[in-house]
């Protein structure tokens, strides 16, 4: 497969199950002043196979969320090349899904018409779209809401249409932008395992940004940890436990060591400078 | 629905801010003691003597003055059964007028608040004439028209116009950004987000415009009957005066204010029915 897409020009090294390639990617803002330029990304180069969960882990400032709007299509790299299924992101598309930590659902729209927004916008007709909003409905637990209005939600139930509302355009890749940030412990394990469930069920590549540890080891097949000021990868870490994850067996602490370590390494790396900022 | 009802009332674990239907009350005396005690005291005032009849009618006088004016009886007079058509000529000029500045002031509203050139092309003619108090047109609106309805109609529709536009515009500046890429990212082609997102996401501001506007379009279509057009009720309320009928001056201005409120009602009407989702917030 790889030798034919060689031959057929395409970058030598893109293999057929890389879903994202990130090469160098590197993302500058002018300053606030306008005369400087910040660094939120310095090159950032991963590839993420097919169906495969990453979770991207770091401080404030580490460029996570800048990776993440790039990728749905938002924002242009400064430098760097970034491909999705083998093309180059031009812009937002259906095929790209993203889950906004402030939920993003459309206030005026009821949570069936929520779900069915992506739909009706690719002309689907009426009578398949009821069925894809029953079938997601029935999946995040929400049937007998469809026709509350988002305000009458809770955040938890909020994020769940959020994803479903993704998941109806059945897109190729999935992308979480700290989605359960704002929710309190318990709802936020709850999603989790509930996220897992939807994404054995429907298999895509998922890109999930968190700062939270314990989430990025039980969502992820690989941890992409970070550090700030400027954002950069500081190290990638193998999660090869099995599904669902016992969050306080040994496999899990040790793994949680390894991360936390490497988030402190980060760290003072990018310290002295953050140092002199302030 | 009752099963979506029961349900929500059992889903304990993340029960949904659900407000209940506020329950019909009989209204609470505190709210008609203070217009009572003011329209006793009144009538007292009038009665003893305080004011001078002449200057004040008396609440009674007032009432059946309007009563006769309504429905007629005794001699004939101006006032006589005439209460209906100027509050009619009155109200259709408010409501063309209104129709017009709500369409256009929504159209051009949204238009300048959400794209680019047409704020570059409109805005500052909008700034330029905004300051312009619209009663200060009103000499310019005779000229032009003439003592007709259309003077009062266009006079109505100017003054609505700017209310209008200007909450339509910071309703589609003010949309959420997310809800844009949320749109674009759901597969929104360009040319329907104003329609899917920026209008929607607008309306409870248009709301607020259009009830300004309103209550501006009853404002003057008094000023502008008082001075440019034969009819309705602010020219009953200016000829009165001629005739020093304070009784039906007095009438007129409530008369008016009833149908301010009423009119306000109906829109409100309305207006809850499309922003429904932005009030049932917890």
């Amino acid at each position: 497969m790889s030798l034919e897409y060689a031959a057929a020009g395409a970058a030598p090294e893109t293999t057929a199950d890389d879903m994202i390639r990130c090469e160098s990617l590197t993302k500058a803002f002018r300053s606030l002043d306008g005369k400087g330029e910040t660094l939120a990304l310095v090159d950032f180069t991963l590839s993420v196979r097919r169906n495969e969960f990453i979770t991207i882990l770091g401080p404030s400032g580490c460029g996570k969320s800048t990776l993440l709007y790039m990728v749905a299509g938002f924002e242009r790299p400064t430098r760097g090349r970034l491909l999705v299924d083998g093309q180059p992101v031009t812009g937002p598309s259906p095929e790209r899904g993203m889950v906004f930590q402030e939920y993003a659902l459309f206030p005026w729209l009821r949570i069936r018409d929520n779900i069915a927004y992506g739909l009706r916008q690719r002309g689907v007709p009426k009578a398949r779209r009821r069925e894809v909003v029953a079938e997601l409905l029935e999946l995040i637990g929400l049937s007998s809401f469809a026709d509350y209005y988002p305000n009458q939600l809770s955040g938890g139930m909020k994020q769940r249409v959020a994803l479903a509302r993704v998941l109806a355009n059945d897109p190729k890749l999935l992308l979480l932008d700290e989605p359960f940030g704002a929710l309190d412990e318990l709802r936020r394990t709850a999603l989790q395992d509930e996220l897992l469930r939807i994404w054995e069920a429907h298999r895509k590549t998922a890109l999930f940004i968190t700062h939270s540890i314990e989430e990025a080891i039980v969502l992820g097949d690989r941890i992409v940890v970070m550090s700030a000021h400027p954002g950069r990868i500081t190290t990638i870490v193998d999660v090869p436990l099995g599904r669902p994850r016992d969050r306080s067996s040994d496999e899990f602490n040790a793994i949680r060591r390894v991360v936390t370590q490497a988030l402190k390494e980060g760290a003072a790396a990018s310290g002295s400078p953050a140092a002199l900022d302030a | 629905m009752a099963g979506v009802l029961e349900q929500a009332g059992l889903a304990s674990a993340e029960a949904p801010a659900v407000e209940a239907e506020p329950v019909r009350r009989r209204l609470p005396w505190q709210y008609v003691v203070v217009p009572l005690a003011v329209v006793i005291l009144w009538e007292v005032a009038v009665q003893v003597g305080w004011v001078k009849a002449s200057l004040v009618p008396a609440p009674h006088t007032v009432l059946t003055a309007w009563y006769v004016w309504i429905f007629g009886g005794g001699p004939a007079t101006p006032y006589t059964g005439t209460w209906l058509t100027a509050a009619t000529s009155s109200a259709s000029r408010v409501l063309t007028g209104f129709a017009i500045a709500a369409v256009v002031g929504v159209v051009v509203g949204l238009a300048t608040g959400w794209f680019l050139l047409p704020r570059m092309l409109l805005q500052p003619l909008i700034d330029l004439l905004r300051p312009i108090p619209v009663t200060a047109w009103v000499p310019f609106v005779v000229v032009f028209f003439g003592i007709q309805p259309a003077a009062s109609i266009s006079l109505i529709a100017l003054g609505a116009f700017f209310p209008i536009a200007l909450n339509a515009a910071a309703g589609a500046a003010r949309t959420p950004r997310v809800l844009v890429r949320s749109a674009q990212m759901l597969g929104t082609p360009k040319h329907a987000m104003l329609w899917e997102v920026v209008f929607p996401s607008a309306l409870p501001s248009i709301v607020s415009g259009l009830r300004v506007g309103l209550a501006l379009a009853w404002v003057l279509v008094i000023v502008s009957e008082m001075v440019a057009v034969k009819s309705g009720l602010g020219f009953s309320l200016w000829d009165a005066y001629y005739f020093s009928r304070i009784d039906i001056i007095v009438a007129a201005m409530f008369s008016v204010g009833i149908l301010g409120y009423v009119s306000d009602q109906i829109l409100q009407l309305f207006a809850r029915r499309v922003t429904r989702w932005a009030s049932d917030v917890a």
